[in-house]
């Protein structure tokens, strides 16, 4: 792949050359220019400035991330989901996320790194992925919380990325959201069953939002006296709204579905203020979102193990494959000569 | 019942017209098609509301077929979050849902004559809350997922039984059977393709690939021979044209597998039969294991609702 880093070719390059390639970048970067100005998409083959590459590069391989390590959690109650309907949409979700992943990777693949480079760097955890799934899924009404609040975030994060400059991210989201939406329905539909059966379900679902609430705030991201690269993110339309208007959107809503639900927020303090027309809430606990994001969270360890060994463990299958391919075509490119023969 | 002889793995198409009232012969295993497709919803009205319901025999071999898809379901819904790929995930994660799908059906269906006092049993109440020795299951569903070649092993024995199963069962005397069927030979019928390369590609890939697939195949060879036994039940629904009698689809079984054996390079495994018993509740020492775990969660919560 390409990369536009003239320091990295500068030696090899004569003069000449060397000033082309500086008209190239010129007109290149003035066509990026025009084409965030006009809020059009750049696509895989286009000019782009490195450093929008490598920010979006990260992004998009760090959601693909987030999508692999977010099957774990819910994949734990496959084998217990107390009904068989309830069995079908999870493992059917849990399938989606893989699909999701698979998309992201494409996506992430345009901009020039392989696929296997992303899950190398996943595994030997230099890669980061979304720190809510970290957290452990304890009971079946975590089903619920996750869908109802960790997709619902999720998705209010996402629906603006549906409009981002680059073209094939944009497009990958108007899909994840689709089944996202689907996501969370079955989420609220999974909670809103619990409420309204015995108080041990009840009682379930409620302790779920509790655990659930804050870290789902958290998905957006440091306020934004907080967040360096929010700024730049937001100039190149890759994000379109900051990590707190996200934030107290999401609170707004979640404030008024919770009471179809019949149950609370573990927040007093979230209410609608009628001088600056936003939603707010109680202070969250950056402190522990920091130390998650560090690895130090319930389940950084397990989380990462686990892909590793299903990594680790398909590795001859995939060398199987590999090897098969080869000798298919080898055999194919045989045939083909002695056809021409 | 229907003998006509099936083409191997690259036929992809079942060459059977849906009878009648079977949903949408032209369905699509991959595509949604609402307002077509049976759903298991659908046999529980048709349950409920007394449009079907299966005699004692016609109940007892739906609970047969019914858990054998389940508890491979259950198996296979393992491997989603730690596939050798991705792609694999996605895969091994479809095979299990079609295989719920089927098991939902055949069961809500068995419940229709299993309940007390004319009340119909649910899909759930037979799956979360029946003993181990009321299970129906084959030992070669029980079977553990073992290595990724195990897996494969198991399914591409599975879905070659299944394929020449379904495909008879959309004959079906019975019409609830038939349009499970009908729908569920669809869907076999990518599991078939899809174990079948997996064969080639790892008995023709590496020599650690080839050795796993043969101790596969010889770990799951054993539990074959349960599959084709016919007993009373059988062919008393034999002769209703009910069911499909299992000794008569060997033969084709043998020869289609064979065929595929034969690409692979691989021999059909010299191993000893075991002598099952499923049918009769009597179980590999597995079933409890994935039953506590299966049924752990609504045991707790009797009378519940999801």
């Amino acid at each position: 792949m390409a990369v536009q880093n003239l320091q990295s070719v500068t030696a090899e390059l004569s003069p000449e050359e060397l000033e082309a390639a500086a008209r190239r970048d010129a007109e290149g970067q003035a066509n990026f220019d025009r084409v965030i100005a006009d809020d059009s998409r750049i696509e895989p083959k286009d000019w782009m400035p490195a450093a929008y590459r490598k920010t979006l590069l990260r992004q998009i391989s760090q959601h693909a991330h987030s999508e692999i390590i977010g099957m774990q959690p819910e994949a734990n109650w496959i084998s217990r989901a107390p009904s068989l309907k309830r069995k079908a949409i999870l493992m059917a979700k849990v399938q989606d996320e893989a699909g999701h992943g698979l998309y992201l990777y494409s996506a992430a693949e345009t901009l020039g790194q392989s696929r296997d480079k992303m899950m190398d760097d996943l595994i030997a955890g230099k890669a980061r992925y979304s720190s809510i799934f970290n957290y452990p899924a304890r009971t079946w009404a975590d089903m619920g919380a996750i869908g109802w609040l960790v997709d619902g975030a999720a998705i209010c994060n996402q629906v603006p990325l549906c409009r981002a400059s680059y073209g094939p991210y944009g497009r990958a989201m108007v899909r994840v959201c689709k089944e996202e939406s689907f996501h969370q329905r079955q989420g609220f539909e999974i909670l809103l069953e619990l409420a309204n059966g015995t108080p041990e379900q009840k009682q379930m679902a409620q302790d779920a939002v509790d655990r659930w609430y804050a870290p789902a705030l958290m998905m957006f991201g440091p306020p934004d006296d907080d967040s360096p690269n929010s700024r730049q993110s937001m100039a190149w339309n890759i994000k379109r709204f900051s990590n707190d208007e996200l934030r107290h959107r999401f609170v707004g809503m979640m404030a008024e579905q919770v009471k179809v639900l019949g149950l609370t927020l573990p927040d007093d303090q979230v209410r609608f203020n009628e001088e600056t027309k936003k939603w707010e809430h109680g202070p969250l606990d950056w402190n522990e979102f920091k130390e998650v994001l560090a690895g130090r969270g319930p389940c950084n360890a397990q989380r990462l193990e686990r892909r590793r060994q299903a990594h680790d463990d398909g590795a001859w299958v995939r060398e199987a494959a590999a090897a098969y391919a080869a000798k298919q075509q080898a055999k194919q490119s045989m045939t083909t000569k002695e056809d021409a023969a | 019942m229907n003998s006509e002889t099936t083409t191997g793995h690259g036929d992809i198409s079942t060459g059977m017209a849906a009878p009648a009232g079977s949903g949408d012969s032209n369905a699509s295993a991959t595509r949604i098609t609402p307002g077509n497709a049976l759903r298991p919803e659908d046999i529980a009205l048709e349950v409920r509301t007394g449009l079907v319901k299966p005699s004692a025999d016609v109940a007892e071999y739906a609970l047969r077929l019914g858990d054998d898809a389940l508890i491979l379901a259950q198996r296979l819904g393992h491997w989603i979050s730690r596939a050798p790929e991705l792609e694999e995930d996605v895969a091994l994660g479809n095979i299990a849902l079609d295989q719920l799908g089927h098991a939902r059906s055949f069961l809500t269906y068995a419940g229709g004559a299993l309940g007390e006092n004319g009340e119909a049993k649910s899909e759930d109440d037979l799956a979360y809350f029946r003993r181990e020795h009321e299970f129906r299951s084959a030992h070669l569903f029980e079977q553990p997922n073992g290595d990724f070649a195990a897996t494969i092993a198991r399914q591409f024995v599975v879905s070659y039984y299944q394929f020449e199963l379904y495909r008879r069962l959309t004959q079906s005397t019975d019409a609830t059977l038939a349009a499970i069927a009908a729908k569920a030979v669809k869907e076999v019928d990518y599991h078939r393709d899809h174990s079948t390369q997996w064969v080639l590609r790892l008995a023709g890939g590496t020599e650690e690939s080839r050795r796993r697939m043969i101790h596969g195949l010889k770990m799951m060879w054993p539990y074959v021979g349960e599959l084709f036994e016919d007993d009373a039940l059988l062919t008393r629904l034999g002769e209703t044209g009910a069911a499909v009698v299992p000794s008569s689809i060997r033969d084709d079984f043998d020869r289609l597998t064979g065929e595929v054996l034969t690409e692979a390079g691989l021999e059909v495994p010299d191993v000893p039969v075991a002598p099952g018993g499923g049918r009769q509740g009597k179980h590999s020492e597995y079933l409890g294991y994935i039953l506590a775990e299966m049924q752990v969660l609504a045991r707790e919560h009797p009378g519940a609702s999801w």
